[in-house]
């Protein structure tokens, strides 16, 4: 994969996301390059989720710009931007899957309405794609009839439906075992390495950051910004934000022991609301 | 100042002292104890109830500046202790809200009206800008929904709407009867049950029952759908969830309404010769009267209305759904309001053809 590009990928930009009067972050700028695969990480309701939602066009940032391969995107007409969004595959937190539709019909629609398939071809790439989550042979299943686990792997099927460019994920291995939240992480290195898809993933699990992060960014839920850019084997070792260091070693800073010191309380003061 | 427990410290025991002796003791006057020790030594069994006790003595201390002996208590209970009281009381999380003055209160109403007018508008924008696209080809929906939805609001519900129009022609006939049997002219109770279900009856009891059925159900399907994420996931794709959702349910209940409409108009009238052949008319007269009584006019009146009852119902059902909030108790919410305003909207309308048709003498 060439990073020696020009372009960046993905391009943030002094993105300020809020609800209302309500800021979530504030001045977000940072780049993605092709074919890597991004994390977004932070604590419990720090606006990771609703950054992936700035980024996938659900959300309208407060300020701020997102361009993809250099093209605006914030900014766009309804036209250009579901032409940009073709290009995306998102995997949602709880996998969104059409309830009404079984798993091939769930995986078959965007081939069906984008492209120009015959039947036959559609129908085994959509056995491709399920298989490759491991879910062949439920085709004709529901969503309802099936666990959460499998959903979430049947939408990541749905998401993979078109080759996608930029692929998201919202906390994928949430919910899921140890053993399926690492074979999704293998899968997603895959998708990585065969197709060189750009990988953006919501999570807190440390091991997967760990596993497939090539650049994380982690959103700082006191300052209410970036509080830190870069590899996270580096970022916990050397970042000079404490509460990222503490993210990154499951709150065990340095030597001292998982319990905060000042108060002996094993739920420190990150997890407090800051005074404003 | 050492207080000794005793006994049974349980959430089920039959008498436990409330914290407030303790606040008693402090208050009797004299100078307030500097620490605070505790002797459990007698206590047979403790649960929560014992921790509560001792937090809240904790807390008394606090504000008298006493000092709140630990190191008295046994290992178990001073863990919990300490593990309530290590992380102080975080202040200002709520969100400040002061007592609100009756203006304030009709302030924050009108807000609310205007934004709810304002989404209403939009929803209605959105759609017809949905339907620019339809009519002009340019919309991507598909029509295996149209079909379905048709099936769900036209066919699965014929037979409610045939129990009720039949009984409602039954009602009618019988009201009619005791008034026009008097006088000797019973036969015109096939004027009373034609007109009062073509021009009013059939339109309205067919919207009471679609909104009942088919405006709640697209109002839960697609508040599930918005709280599911599966609204989001077809906006990620590039589609309009307006056209891919909205349209579908619309076209589908303003094609069916109608039908339904004119299917209950007859069963109302055979509910009605029913009943007047139960007493003694025979179904020439009834038919005969029924045919002079009845003309275009009157059937076009119940269609116009009909034709605008459908349309109400699946705005309100759409609308309430796509505004839905993200949990399930919102699902509830727009569930019910999709009927209410539903019905709501129907009657006034009614209203307002009333009004319009008796100026046209129609």
């Amino acid at each position: 994969m060439s990073t020696t590009e020009t372009i960046p990928h993905i391009e943030v930009r002094n993105l300020s996301m809020a609800y209302g009067d309500y800021i979530v972050m504030r001045d977000l700028s940072f780049d993605i390059h092709r074919g890597e695969i991004f994390v977004i990480m932070g604590g419990s309701g720090c606006g990771k989720s609703t950054l992936l939602r700035h980024l996938t066009g659900l959300l309208h940032p407060a300020a701020g710009q997102i361009f993809y391969d250099g093209v605006e995107f914030t900014g766009a007409d309804d036209k250009d931007r579901n032409h940009m969004l073709r290009k995306f595959g998102v995997m949602f937190q709880g996998g969104a899957l059409w309830s009404s539709l079984t798993l091939a019909e769930n995986v078959a629609f965007p081939l069906e309405e984008f492209t120009d398939l015959p039947k036959e071809i559609i129908q085994e790439t959509v056995e491709l794609k399920l298989a490759l989550v491991g879910l062949r042979g439920y085709e004709e299943f529901y969503p309802s009839e099936i666990s959460g686990g499998m959903c979430k792997r049947a939408s990541l099927a749905r998401a993979m439906a078109l080759d996608p460019d930029f692929l998201f994920f919202d906390e994928p291995s949430a919910g899921l075992d140890p053993v399926s939240a690492r074979r999704l992480d293998e899968l997603i290195l895959q998708l990585r390495d065969s197709l060189g898809t750009t990988v953006v993933v919501v999570t807190h699990e440390l091991a997967s950051i760990f596993a497939i992060a090539d650049r994380a960014i982690y959103l700082d839920v006191a300052t209410r910004t970036m509080g830190g850019l870069g590899h996270p084997a580096d970022l916990r070792t050397q970042s000079t934000n404490e509460n990222l260091r503490l993210f990154l070693n499951r709150g065990m800073s340095g030597s001292q022991g998982p319990h905060d010191p000042a108060t002996g309380s094993p739920f420190a003061s990150t997890a407090v609301p800051q005074q404003r | 100042m050492c207080l000794r427990l005793a006994g049974h410290w349980t959430l089920g025991a039959v008498s436990r002292p409330s914290p407030t002796v303790v606040q008693e003791a402090f208050a009797k006057g004299g100078p307030l104890p500097t620490t605070l020790r505790f002797d459990l030594v007698d206590v047979t069994s403790y649960d929560t109830a014992l921790i509560t006790f001792l937090l809240k003595c904790h807390d008394f201390c606090a504000t008298t500046k006493t000092s709140f002996d630990f190191d008295s208590l046994p290992e178990g209970p001073r863990k919990l202790l300490h593990l309530a009281t290590s992380v102080s009381v975080v202040e200002d999380v709520r969100p400040h809200l002061p007592p609100q003055s009756f203006l304030t209160q009709i302030g924050v109403w009108a807000e609310s009206i205007a934004t709810e007018t304002v989404g209403i508008f939009r929803f209605l924008g959105d759609c017809t800008l949905a339907f620019g696209r339809f009519f002009t080809g340019q919309a991507r929906f598909r029509w295996s929904d149209v079909w379905l939805e048709m099936q769900h609001c036209g066919a699965d519900a014929l037979p409610i709407i045939t129990l009720i129009a039949f009984l409602m022609g039954l009602i009618l006939a019988y009201v009619g009867a005791i008034t026009l049997g008097h006088y000797g002219g019973l036969i015109f109770i096939a004027n009373l049950v034609g007109l009062a279900m073509v021009r009013e009856m059939a339109a309205m009891m067919t919207g009471i029952v679609m909104s009942g059925r088919t405006g709640a159900a697209f109002a839960a399907e697609l508040g599930t759908m918005k709280v599911s994420e599966e609204i989001s996931a077809l906006r990620t794709m590039g589609l309009s969830p307006i056209e891919y959702l909205v349209l579908p349910r619309m076209i589908a209940l303003f094609l069916m309404f109608p039908l339904l409409a004119l299917y209950s108009d007859f069963i109302g009238m055979f509910g009605g010769l029913v009943v007047g052949m139960s007493m003694g008319l025979s179904y020439s007269q009834y038919a005969q009267q029924l045919i002079s009584a009845v003309d275009l006019t009157n059937f076009s009146v119940g269609m116009i209305k009909s034709f605008v009852f459908g349309l109400i119902v699946a705005i309100t059902g759409c609308m309430r759904g796509m505004q839905c909030g993200n949990s399930s108790a919102s699902v509830g919410l727009a569930t019910t309001s999709a009927v209410v305003s539903g019905i709501t909207c129907m009657v006034v309308a009614d209203a307002v053809f009333a009004v319009i048709f008796n100026t046209l003498k129609m």
